[in-house]
C-alpha cells in the first residue's frame, strides 16, 4: 500500500513549492493584508475615541451653555429690578417736584391774590373815601339845617360803612 | 460569512458530483470487459499517478500527460512526458511503470515483495526487460500538479486581496477581500492570539495563515471532481508530512530556554529522571509525536473522505453488476444521496481540518516559548 509510505518525490516538490509560496505570501500578501487590517482597526478605534471625545465636549458645551443662560437670566432679572427701582424713583421724584412746583405756584397765586386784594382794598378805601366825601357833601348840602338829624345821619352812615 | 462560503461550495459540489457520477457511468458501461473492480477504482481515484486520468471511453483513455523527471546513475537525467508510457503499457528509454504482472516473471522474489518494491513505481530495465533498479524519481505527479494548481489559486486570491488592501487604505473591504477577511480575522483572533499570546502571535501569523489557507484550498479543491482540481493533495501523506515538518521546524527554531528545560530536566521527582531518564524520553517523544499526529490526522481525514465518496459511487456499479441495470439505477438514488451527504460532510471536515491543523500548530508555537506563566 502506497498510502502510508510518503513518496520522496512528492516531499521534494512539496518542500520547494510550499517554501516558495510561504515566502511569496509572507512578503507580498500577509504583510499588506495584516497591516491593512491593523491600520483599519486602529483608525476605527481612533474614530470611536474621537467621537466619544466630541460627545463629551458637546455635553460640556451644553452644560456651559446652560450656565450662561442661567447667568443671563439672573442678570436680566437684576437689570429689570434696577429699572423698576429707577422708574419708581423717577416717578417719586417727579411727583415731589410737581408737588413742590404746585405748592410754589399756589403760593405765588396766593401772594398775587393777596396783592390784588390789597390793591382792591386800597381802591375801595379810596373810593369809600371819595364816596364818604360825596355823601358827606350831599348830607352836608341837604341836612345842614337840623344838627340832630345831621348827627343821626352821620352815625347811620358810619354804621353802614363798616370796614373790615 | 463562513456559512455563506460553505453554501456556495456545497451548491457547486452538488453540480460537480452528479456530473462525476455520469462520467463514471459511461466509463464502466463503455468498457468492453464490463468487469467493474470497485477496489481498483477506489484506490486509483485517491492514489498518486504519473498521469491525470480524466475518463475512459471504450479503449481510449483520456488523460493529461504529466512530466516524468528521473535520475539514474546509468543514464543520468531523463525528462519526458508520461504519455510515452501509453498508460503504463509500454516502456520508454529503459524505464517503465512497475507492476506485479510484468516483474513477477523476471524476478525470483515472491509476488508480495515485488509488489511492495515495484508496484506503481518507475523502474529501470535493461534491454532484456529485466529490472535493474529504481531511478531517483522527481516526477511531477498528479499530486504535485494538484499542489501547483492550488498554489496558483492561493496566490491569485491572496495577492489580489493584498493589492486591494493596499489600495483601499482605511476603507471598508469589498469583494474578495470582504469574503476572506473574516476568515483571516478568525485565524488571527481565535487561533493565533489565544494560543500564542498577545505579544508574540504576530511573528507566526504569516505561517499560520499560509498553512490554514493552503490546507483549506487543497481540501476544498480536492472535492471538486473536474480536471484541474480533484487531486487528493491533503490526503497524500507526503504533503502532510512536509506541512508537519514546517510546523516542527518553526516550533523548534522559536523555543526558549524554558522549553528545553521542560524536556531535558522537567520538574518531576528525581527518580523519574535518574538512573533511567524516563521523563526526558517521554518529553522528547512528545516533540516528535506532535508533528507526527498533525501529519496523520490531516492525511487520514482527507483520505477517508475521498474514499467514502468513491465507495458510495462505486456501490452503484456493484449493484448494477449484481442486480442488473435496474438495480444499479435504484441504488444510484441512495448512493448519490449518500455521496452528496458525504461531500457536504467533507466540506465541513475540510474547514475543521484546516482549523485543527492551524490551531494545533499555534498551540505548539505557544508552548515552545512559555513565557506567559
Amino acid at each position: 500500500m502506497g498510502f502510508v509510505t510518503p513518496d520522496y518525490g512528492t516531499i521534494f516538490w512539496m518542500l520547494i513549492i510550499f517554501g516558495i509560496v510561504l515566502f511569496i505570501l509572507k512578503k507580498y500578501a500577509w504583510g499588506p493584508i495584516l497591516k491593512a487590517l491593523k491600520d483599519r482597526e486602529l483608525s476605527i478605534s481612533e474614530a470611536l475615541n474621537s467621537a466619544e471625545k466630541a460627545r463629551k465636549e458637546v455635553a460640556g458645551l451644553k452644560a456651559s451653555n446652560d450656565q450662561i443662560i442661567a447667568e443671563a437670566r439672573r442678570e436680566k432679572d437684576i437689570i429689570l429690578k434696577e429699572a423698576r427701582d429707577i422708574k419708581d424713583k423717577i416717578i417719586a421724584e417727579a411727583k415731589n417736584q410737581a408737588n413742590a412746583e404746585g405748592q410754589k405756584s399756589i403760593e405765588y397765586t396766593r401772594q398775587q391774590i393777596n396783592a390784588e386784594k390789597m390793591s382792591a382794598i386800597n381802591d375801595i378805601k379810596i373810593q369809600v373815601a371819595e364816596l364818604s366825601v360825596m355823601i358827606a357833601e350831599k348830607v352836608i348840602r341837604k341836612q345842614l339845617d337840623n344838627p340832630k338829624d345831621q348827627e343821626k345821619l352821620v352815625e347811620d352812615l358810619l354804621k353802614d360803612m363798616k370796614l373790615k | 460569512m463562513r456559512s455563506f462560503l460553505l453554501i456556495i461550495f456545497a451548491v457547486f459540489l452538488l453540480g460537480g458530483i452528479s456530473r462525476a457520477g455520469e462520467t463514471t457511468e459511461t466509463n464502466t458501461e463503455g468498457k468492453p470487459s464490463g468487469v467493474f473492480k470497485p477496489g481498483k477504482f477506489v484506490i486509483e481515484h485517491v492514489s498518486d499517478a504519473f498521469e491525470w486520468h480524466i475518463a475512459t471511453f471504450g479503449e481510449t483513455e483520456i488523460s493529461i500527460p504529466l512530466p516524468i523527471i528521473l535520475y539514474s546513475s546509468n543514464k543520468g537525467w531523463n525528462v519526458f512526458m508520461s504519455s510515452r508510457f501509453h498508460h503504463g503499457k509500454d516502456s520508454y528509454n529503459g524505464f517503465r511503470i512497475g507492476s506485479v504482472a510484468k516483474e513477477e516473471s523476471n524476478d525470483q522474489e515472491n509476488s508480495q515483495e515485488v509488489k511492495d518494491k515495484y508496484e506503481g513505481k518507475i523502474v529501470e530495465i535493461n534491454t532484456n526487460g529485466e529490472v535493474v533498479g529504481l531511478p531517483v524519481n522527481l516526477s511531477i505527479t498528479k499530486t504535485v500538479t494538484g499542489i501547483f494548481v492550488s498554489v496558483i489559486v492561493l496566490l491569485l486570491i491572496f495577492l489580489n486581496i493584498a493589492k486591494s488592501a493596499k489600495r483601499n487604505v482605511n476603507q471598508a473591504p469589498a469583494g474578495m477581500q470582504n469574503l476572506f477577511e473574516p476568515v483571516i480575522l478568525f485565524v488571527r483572533d481565535d487561533i493565533a492570539k489565544p494560543a500564542i499570546g498577545e505579544k508574540r502571535f504576530e511573528k507566526f501569523m504569516p505561517f499560520l495563515l499560509s498553512v490554514f489557507f493552503f490546507i483549506l484550498i487543497n481540501n476544498i479543491l480536492g472535492l471538486v471532481p473536474i480536471f484541474p482540481f480533484g487531486a487528493n493533495v491533503t490526503g497524500n501523506i507526503g504533503v502532510t508530512l512536509v506541512l508537519a515538518l514546517f510546523t516542527f521546524f518553526v516550533t523548534t527554531f522559536n523555543t526558549n530556554k524554558h522549553y528545553w528545560k521542560e524536556i531535558y530536566n522537567p520538574d518531576v521527582p528525581w527518580w523519574l529522571k535518574f538512573p533511567i531518564p524516563l521523563m526526558p524520553i517521554v518529553e522528547l517523544t512528545g516533540v516528535i509525536t506532535k508533528p507526527f499526529v498533525l501529519m496523520i490526522r490531516l492525511f487520514a481525514n482527507m483520505l477517508a473522505g475521498h474514499l467514502i465518496v468513491t465507495v458510495f459511487v462505486s456501490l452503484i456499479f456493484i449493484f448494477a453488476v449484481k442486480l442488473g441495470v435496474a438495480g444499479g439505477l435504484g441504488v444510484s438514488v441512495i448512493s448519490v444521496l449518500f455521496s452528496v451527504f458525504m461531500l457536504l460532510l467533507d466540506v465541513l471536515v475540510s474547514f475543521i481540518q484546516a482549523y485543527v491543523f492551524t490551531l494545533l500548530s499555534a498551540l505548539y508555537f505557544g508552548m515552545a516559548s512559555p513565557d506567559h506563566h
